[in-house]
């Protein structure tokens, strides 16, 4: 069976956040549905403008967070990672 | 007595809504509509994050004499210290977020503004308009009530460092709920004859959307976090008048780099919750800050005090601040005590006292390690057998805002503390130093054959890197080791953060332990051949 291409996203974002927020755990500790935001993964609005800028970098897209909603799109990994597919210019 | 608001005009536009420009009568309108239906208590939380619904919030207020409650930070412990200083409490809100347990009232739709010219009110300079509050040294937060008048002062103070003219718009990174964008965004617009925009941009790209949607001049209000991430998104910014920053230091080379390519002046404001903005310097120009008109220091043994205008008592300053003239001055940093990570203060000793507080630490202390650039981050050490890192970091982000929880957070069998107790700052950095991690790097080249499609770091590497930790710190040759034990309890894999510990045991051998997260890597022990 083929891997989910999502999957293979999802690790290569968590392994992105961890090296570029310096994080004390491992990329494959975080699940793909762990918030990221407070009681989850515990990152803050300094995180994800950092994550946002290696993010933008990487995969050629610029996050808007239209009004307040950028909880949503940092909601878990794989709220961003579709967020990611859905915007990325190959 | 003075205006509200200075616009000239009944059509002067004094905001841009979600919807496009909004009149001086169509703002009066609404605040008027909105004093007639807020609740009754006499203290609110306007927590707005639309900037207009905000400073309709704040005037609605304002006309009702009711008062503007401005916490560092919403956490539920915070919010009930809030309910104890003022118990009847609401929140104006226009989003889906509300603190449990406060009467909660949504902004609502507004009517357009009737054709009679409605006459800007005049507000006598001595009603108490807000009161700020900043984390205070033992865990209670501190109340700084704020005057009309003096914010007054303050806010046409500030203009006068500014590049602005009458339709400049301000367009802001910072929320009108702390101390800088409360001053900086609303009240400077609203005693200015400037228009504000709606906006709470946050991505490069939304600050620059929210630019583009209103007319030039524009003015930028921001923080050194959100002009550098704007600077390397590499997005072009349209044309700008004018560049604020405050909250924190912002290095010469990033002001620099913003006035050559964005081709417009950057002017820094330094202030506090305490006293409200007081000083501006241009980085460019000149590493001094200038004191605002009116503003003087009062330098005593126990330190700088600023004094003058609407600051009365005389305030005492966090910063560490050395007087050149009688209105420049250069600023060494923070004091000890007062903690700024990307513009929310909190005082060490307050974190301290809190840390200590909580079931099952038995000893603890934060640490701050040198700054080395615009976001640098706490940790922290605690004797907690019986805790894991997950129940203590839940507890502590009952009390504290998210930037300020422990990163590292070390579990060590006791803290370097002296013989009369005290926890030297030397004495905590060399425990944080000794505690190196090292992240595996994804292509170390023992991972092909170790083992192909299931790399695995080998244990010899892993040694290694413990034994060359234990060398560089007590200057013994890697080859002069020998080791007595050593377990390998979990595989260490690509990309994994290793965190090395090391002491040495009463009997002279060195114990280490790898950890990752939670996870036991390996542990031995070793000592020095004879």
């Amino acid at each position: 069976m083929q891997d989910n291409p999502n999957s293979a996203l999802q690790r290569e974002v968590a392994q992105l956040m961890v090296e570029c927020l310096n994080l004390e755990i491992t990329a494959d500790q975080i699940s793909p549905d762990t918030p990221l935001y407070g009681d989850g993964l515990g990152l803050d609005s300094i995180d994800i403008l950092e994550i946002s800028l290696t993010i933008s970098k990487r995969y050629g897209l610029q996050l808007r967070s239209d009004g307040a909603d950028n909880q949503q799109i940092f909601g878990s990994l794989r709220s961003l990672c579709t967020y990611i597919a859905a915007h990325r210019t190959p | 007595m003075s205006p509200l608001i200075s616009h000239p005009h009944a059509i002067s536009i004094v905001a841009f809504s979600a919807d496009g420009p909004v009149t001086r009568q169509q703002f009066l309108s609404d605040a008027y509509q909105l004093a007639e239906k807020l609740p009754e208590g006499l203290h609110l939380l306007n927590l707005c994050s639309d900037r207009y619904h905000f400073s309709v919030g704040l005037a609605a207020a304002i006309l009702s004499s009711k008062v503007s409650l401005l916490p560092p930070t919403q956490t539920l412990e915070v919010i009930r210290q809030i309910r104890q200083f003022a118990p009847d409490v609401f929140c104006l809100t226009d989003n889906k977020q509300s603190p449990e347990g406060l009467l909660r009232f949504d902004y609502p739709a507004m009517l357009k503004a009737p054709i009679d010219e409605i006459a800007v009110p005049e507000i006598d300079e001595k009603q108490q308009i807000a009161i700020v509050f900043t984390s205070g040294s033992t865990g209670i937060p501190q109340p700084h009530p704020k005057s009309w008048g003096g914010l007054v002062d303050s806010v046409r103070a500030e203009a006068r460092r500014l590049e602005a003219s009458e339709s400049s718009v301000l367009i802001a990174t910072v929320p009108p709920q702390h101390m800088y964008g409360f001053e900086s965004t609303v009240l400077m617009a609203w005693c200015n004859s400037l228009a504000l925009s709606h906006a709470q941009p946050f991505f490069p790209a939304d600050i620059c959307d929210a630019l583009a949607s209103v007319p030039a001049p524009r003015v930028l209000i921001s923080s050194p976090l959100h002009l550098r991430t704007l600077l390397n998104s590499g997005l072009e910014v349209p044309e700008l008048q004018h560049v604020m920053s405050a909250t924190a230091p912002l290095a010469e080379e990033i002001a620099r780099e913003i006035e050559t390519n964005w081709n417009c002046p950057l002017t820094e404001i330094y202030g506090s919750t305490e006293t409200g903005q007081i000083a501006s310097r241009r980085p460019t120009r000149s590493p001094a800050w200038q004191l605002f008109p009116g503003i003087e220091w009062i330098v005593e043994n126990s330190g700088v005090q600023a004094s003058g205008l609407h600051i009365d008592p005389p305030v005492l300053m966090n910063d560490a601040i050395e007087p050149v003239s009688e209105d420049l001055f250069l600023l060494h940093g923070r004091m000890a005590d007062m903690i700024n990570i990307a513009g929310k203060r909190h005082s060490l000793s307050g974190l301290n006292h809190l840390l200590n507080s909580l079931t099952g630490v038995l000893d603890g202390a934060f640490y701050m390690p040198d700054e080395t650039s615009d976001v640098t981050r706490l940790a922290a050490a605690v004797v907690a057998p019986d805790m894991d890192a997950e129940t203590l970091l839940a507890a502590l982000r009952k009390h504290l805002d998210p930037v300020f929880l422990p990163r590292p957070l070390l579990f060590v069998d006791a803290l370097p503390r002296n013989s009369t107790g005290k926890l030297p700052h030397s004495a905590l950095k060399a425990l944080f130093q000794e505690h190196h991690t090292w992240t595996v790097p994804t292509n170390h080249p023992a991972f092909p054959g170790h083992f192909p499609e299931h790399p695995i770091l080998p244990g010899v590497v892993l040694l290694d890197e413990a034994l060359q930790r234990i060398s560089d710190k007590h200057g013994i040759p890697p080859d002069r080791f020998e080791i007595s034990s050593v377990k390998f309890t979990s595989p260490a894999r690509p990309g994994d953060r290793l965190l090395f510990q090391h002491k040495t045991q009463p009997n002279g051998t060195m114990r280490f332990d790898i950890t990752s997260g939670p996870r036991k890597i390996a542990s031995g022990s070793i000592s020095e051949k004879s």
